[in-house]
């Protein structure tokens, strides 16, 4: 299929809509989340049990991107096409498969879960009052067959880039994503038309548009899930994005560690050149636009853009000083745009809606909606889109459902390991870029970490230092020497040997390091440190007054005794691993102390709470 | 023009202009680390990666580098603001809490900025001690030792090796804590395709990049009974060793250093000039050879170590270009050893010979197999400047009070032509001098090529040699020679004759040549050192030295005779390129 025009794109994609669709849709969640959860048999299940039925005709399965569920993978969902019902099932086993095909779009099929739909999409929905997600970067992810060009264009795909191509001026392109008041979901929230302009202005012949596919935070996966779920998107919106700007040249740089994105992405560009929707003369405009891949080896810093650009021209993944900015001097020196892949999915949306309806969504600072992958301690692990502006209680309470076994929420970490961790005093704030940074934290590329009492806050602060001390590129003194120094006295706290003088040492040098670095990771790397010392002080104190971890974490600062409650049933010393409790059946137990390695065994073991933990 | 106040002080400066130089010219210095401009060559290495220099500008969040840093109209920088201070005090403290600190036994002690700092900054004691990072040390090659607990990460040696010379052997390894400048894959240096032009070791503010020292050899062979030891001293070195002993850059201190050298118990004190007017004669009968049977042009010269073999690892299929004709250090140490011990009456493995050199590549050369006769090295021992004059003041010989004295006979007999060999140009002037007087058969008086002079990287001029247009070019720095090369691979420049240095600006800014720690006017003046003592000599033509006249006539015969060239020539080897 070729397809020249912007008439042959629109009857091409009214003929795909036309086409007669089955009474029922299952759409089996076929993400890298997914496929680890065991997605692959359940979808072989699904299809041999259709055969079985001889419901080919009646049933279609599309395998599709992450549904955002992570917290009850494999999962499905069944919609009646003809009703619009729809049904989504979590923790799908290949046992339950048959009774939830006999059980029909209609009603559940027994001894299952079910979860409820929190979501809808602006683009052509009306809100339900239900719904606290609203997608647009996820609009088509967990929707269409990522590896099928027809069914991006059944959704309105490359509709915006011809609107661009056909209708618009590159600078009238640039004037919209500037009016939309979009801005970089990678980390920085830099307004993306600005960018754009930047490079626009530039007069050369050859210009570069990148997308930075090299997420890297720990936790978040919200890039991933785009590539997957819907590839064609961000192609579509680089293209538009060269237009405006007037590069002929896009390149995606993926990390390899993203293998099914790649692979994805690969399909997409192979079927979208075949289409002529990438290539010469797009749409019959004169507009030439190609895309290649290039693949990053996994380091944090080529991120950071200066350092991702080197990385592609084959250099060290460092960063550079800025100015000169990429978009005036960037990939093999020629104006570059760098804009990371959330942003991208923004783009279409924009071009299709308009900036006016963009901007209806979201704070006025901060328009538009932000993918968060919610992860650590809270009930339900997931991805979850959300309009800017929400308070962060909505996303953990509601999407999240709260805190893990009950336990009590102490602090949320939002902008990985170079954000900052907020509380519970906080969690009503509506958060945009602004409020966040106003919170000691950022809005980054989406992580968001939930902990809990159980977390020792000194600790969570070295688990992000370390982090950063492994990712940093030790270019520049303050993060390759000061980090290590920072990681050292936390080390000193968390094993009580620290004293007041240490924790004035660690803040100036947090100071100093965020006032120094070169890079954005070095000047947010002791954003944990920082921002754990202003809201848990009282626990830094506890480490270094009283030789105390409050939360019970740090090994060095624990110790288990028994108790008289001890009834000497030997549970304890059967499973102590390296064999430091001792006691006569029947009789009291002893734990040597000079032994005891604080792993915690015993305490777990005892069934008759005869273990302290002090 | 761009108007900023920088502490509270009004300067206009050019658009495009740093912090760091907008101070300067208000004359406030802004303490720098990393930071290093070649002015004379255009190099500047703007990494921004020790943070010393970081000041404080109104209105921007964090300290900005002032040596990266654009100037803006309207800014207002503070250099001495408590925050300022503080943080570059804290960058000096976290350098030095990862740096080994033994300055009393460091190569680089009181020629150390990292040192020199600490001292400026009265950084009396490390505040944030804690782990320091270590590395095996590098000691595989002749030349260059590595010390890798010192590198700071200033990455001016990166700069020097893949910027100035593209070699492209250093670069950043490792990240974090642990992140180094070293040969990819932790290379010990001698199995990369490092040419040990040692201009790293000039750019490395610290100990971490030093020459290999063979100052107790020297020692060792001077009181060795058995030992007939002679030295030669080439030509740059008389025109730097005084900076040594804070004499004004150029100086020429030929007399004060033959003077030292012989206290210093040397048996003979020769000249590497007399090998480079040797050098002169076999060279320019293989150009005239070559010019006129229009074969194998252009003759490339083949005087440095560090590009010989920068051609044999990069250019492997122009290994025929380079003439064959030996280094002036190695046709010294041939001849040393076969003809002058034989005049002595002495076995030529009882005859030590010793070089002082400004470069640290011929230390490498010395030791490369081709000039070794059984197990016999012609040039046994090479010492840098540096380790000449560390040698004088351990030896307790007070350089500045010194009386001139002359080079002995017959192997110190040299001419102007030979001086200007340790500077850029000065090897083809010298050939075209004696071109000249050969082709006219006599003596022309035109002897001045002021085309090939100067310090720019390449330079190109057709000189009408009595009569013949010989088109010439002079390269310096092995960047520079690696776009010629490619031009005359490509085909798109023809050249009968061109001189190729490694070192940018010749051997006068040698590996082994006194620090200057970026001040290039002490090259300019170490140059024009060279083309005054050139034009204070007698004798200007390398083929009218008696005492080379004499050496064929008694010795060798003529210039490319059999016996020249079983002992002063040599060939080349391709090398792999990594």
């Amino acid at each position: 299929m070729f397809i020249a025009s912007k008439d042959a794109l629109n009857s091409y994609a009214a003929k795909i809509k036309g086409a007669a669709s089955a009474e029922t849709t299952i759409l089996v969640s076929m993400g890298t989340c997914g496929i680890a959860a065991g997605t692959t048999p359940v979808l072989k299940a699904i299809r041999s049990e259709i055969a079985e039925r001889n419901l080919q005709n009646a049933i279609d399965v599309i395998e599709v991107g992450c549904m955002g569920l992570c917290h009850c993978e494999p999962s499905i969902e069944i919609i009646n096409n003809n009703t619009g019902k729809r049904i989504i099932y979590g923790d799908v086993a290949e046992s339950q498969v048959a009774a939830i095909i006999a059980a029909g779009s209609d009603t559940p099929a027994q001894g299952t879960r079910t979860v409820e739909r929190t979501w809808y999409y602006p683009e052509f929905e009306t809100k339900p009052a239900s719904a606290l997600q609203a997608k647009i970067v996820l609009r088509n992810t967990g929707r269409i067959n990522p590896e099928k060009i027809d069914e991006y264009i059944a959704e309105d795909g490359y509709q915006a880039l011809a609107k661009a191509l056909t209708g618009m001026k590159p600078d009238e392109v640039v004037n919209e994503i500037v009016a939309s008041g979009l801005r970089g979901r990678g980390g920085g929230g830099f307004p993306t038309g600005k960018k754009w302009q930047f490079a626009a202005v530039q007069k050369n012949d050859e210009k570069f548009m990148i997308c930075n596919a090299d997420e890297g935070d720990p936790g978040a996966f919200m890039d991933r899930a785009v590539l997957e779920g819907d590839p064609h998107s961000v192609l579509e919106a680089m293209a538009i994005g060269g237009y405006a700007i007037g590069a002929h040249v896009g390149v995606i740089y993926i990390r390899a560690e993203y293998p099914l994105a790649v692979k994805r992405l690969q399909i997409a560009i192979e079927q979208a050149r075949e289409y002529g929707l990438l290539g010469k003369n797009i749409f019959n405009s004169g507009f030439d636009f190609n895309i290649e891949i290039k693949y990053g080896a996994g380091a944090f810093v080529c991120g950071e853009e200066t350092a991702l650009i080197h990385s592609i021209e084959g250099m060290r993944g460092e960063p550079t000083f800025k100015p000169p900015f990429p978009a005036i001097q960037g990939l093999w020196k020629k104006p570059t745009v760098v804009n990371n892949v959330e942003t991208y999915a923004n783009v279409c949306a924009i071009i299709r809606k308009g900036a006016d309806w963009f901007k209806s969504i979201g704070t006025a600072g901060s328009p538009g909606t932000k993918v968060f992958a919610l992860a650590g301690k809270v009930s339900k692990v997931g991805l979850v889109e959300v309009p800017m502006g929400i308070k962060l209680r909505d996303i953990i309470f509601s999407l999240g459902d709260g805190i893990k076994d009950g336990k009590a929420f102490k602090a949320v970490q939002t902008g990985g390991p170079s954000g900052g961790c907020i509380t519970s005093k906080s969690l009503d704030t509506p958060i945009d870029y602004e409020t966040l940074k106003g919170l000691g934290s950022m809005m980054g590329s989406g992580g968001m970490i939930v902990m809990d009492e159980d977390d020792c806050m000194v600790n969570v602060a070295r688990f992000f230092l370390e982090f950063t001390l492994d990712e940093s590129c030790g270019k520049c003194t303050p993060c390759r020497i000061g980090n290590r120094r920072l990681f050292e006295m936390l080390n000193e706290i968390c094993d009580g040997r620290a004293t007041m003088e240490t924790l004035d040492k660690l803040k100036n040098l947090s100071r100093t390091i965020k006032d120094t670095a070169l890079c954005g990771l070095g000047q947010t790397s002791p954003n944990p440190v920082l921002s754990t010392m202003v809201n848990f002080e009282d626990e830094y104190l506890a480490h270094i007054q009283e030789g105390k971890c409050p939360a019970g974490v740090c090994a060095n600062l624990i110790h288990y005794e028994i108790n008289d409650k001890c009834v000497g049933c030997t549970l304890c010393a059967r499973n102590c691993p390296v064999s430091c409790i001792s006691g006569d059946r029947k009789q009291k137990h002893y734990i040597d102390q000079t032994k005891c390695v604080k792993c915690g065994v015993c305490y777990q073991a005892c069934k008759f709470h005869a273990i302290d933990k002090n | 023009m761009v108007n900023l106040k920088i502490n509270d002080m009004p300067v206009s400066v050019d658009d495009g202009v740093t912090i760091l130089e907008a101070a300067q010219k208000l004359g406030i210095k802004i303490p720098t680390l990393c930071h290093i401009k070649l002015d004379c060559f255009h190099v500047e290495h703007r990494c921004g990666s020790c943070r010393i220099c970081v000041v404080e500008v109104a209105g921007r969040p964090n300290l900005a580098p002032a040596c990266c840093t654009p100037v803006l109209e309207g800014m207002d920088v503070k250099t001495n603001t408590l925050r300022a201070i503080n943080a570059r005090r804290t960058m000096l403290d976290l350098l030095l809490s990862d740096h080994p600190k033994d300055c009393l036994t460091c190569a680089k002690n009181l020629d150390c900025q990292l040192q020199k700092l600490a001292q400026e900054m009265n950084l009396h004691q490390v505040l944030y001690k804690g782990e320091q990072s270590t590395y095996n040390k590098d000691l595989s090659s002749q030349a260059i030792a590595r010390d890798l607990d010192k590198c700071i990460m200033c990455r001016r040696c990166e700069t020097a090796c893949n910027v100035v010379q593209t070699v492209g052997v250093l670069s950043g390894v490792d990240r974090g804590f642990e992140a180094v400048v070293a040969p990819a894959g932790y290379k010990p240096l001698n199995q990369t395709q490092c040419v040990f032009c040692g201009q790293c070791v000039l750019a490395c503010p610290v100990g971490a990049l030093t020459e290999v020292s063979y100052k107790y050899d020297v020692w060792k062979a001077l009181n060795d009974e058995t030992k007939t030891v002679v030295v030669q001293t080439a030509p740059a070195v008389r025109a730097a060793l005084g900076e040594e002993f804070g004499i004004a850059p150029g100086s020429i201190t030929t007399g004060k250093m033959v003077t030292a050298l012989r206290m210093m118990g040397f048996d003979k004190v020769f000249d590497t000039d007399f090998a480079a007017d040797l050098t002169i004669m076999e060279e320019t009968t293989e150009l005239i050879g070559r010019v006129k049977e229009g074969k194998n042009l252009p003759i490339l010269t083949s005087c440095c170590p560090g590009w010989v073999k920068f051609l044999e690892h990069q250019f492997p299929d122009l290994i025929y270009m380079p003439s064959t004709a030996k280094s002036p250090q190695q046709m010294f140490g041939a001849i040393a050893k076969n003809y002058y011990a034989q005049k002595l009456g002495i076995k030529p493995e009882d005859m030590v010979v010793v070089s002082v050199m400004p470069c640290l590549a011929k230390k490498y050369e010395a030791a490369r197999e081709e000039f070794s006769h059984n197990g016999n090295r012609d040039v046994d021992i090479v010492i840098s400047t540096r380790e000449l004059a560390d040698m004088i003041k351990e030896a307790g010989i007070i350089f500045n009070n010194l009386e001139d004295s002359k080079y002995d006979d017959p192997l110190g007999e040299s001419t102007g032509a030979a001086v200007i060999f340790g500077a850029t140009g000065g090897v083809l002037e010298a050939a075209l001098r004696t071109a000249a007087d050969w082709i006219a058969g006599t003596d022309v008086q035109e002897i001045d090529f002021e085309a090939v002079r100067g310090l720019e990287g390449i330079k190109e001029a057709t000189v009408n040699v009595a009569g013949l247009e010989l088109k010439a070019a002079v390269c310096s720095g092995l960047g520079n020679a690696r776009k010629l090369l490619e031009r005359i691979k490509n085909g798109e420049a023809q050249y009968h004759a061109i001189e190729i240095m490694a070192c940018p600006g010749g051997c006068l800014n040698g590996g082994g040549q006194p620090y200057y720690d970026g001040d290039t006017t002490i090259l300019e003046k170490r140059k024009e050192a060279l083309y005054r003592d050139d034009k204070d000599q007698k004798i200007r033509k390398s083929h009218l030295n008696p005492s080379i006249q004499k050496l064929y006539k008694e010795f060798l015969g003529e210039p490319g005779s059999h016996l020249a060239h079983e002992l002063l020539h040599t060939k080349y080897t391709p090398r792999k390129n990594w």
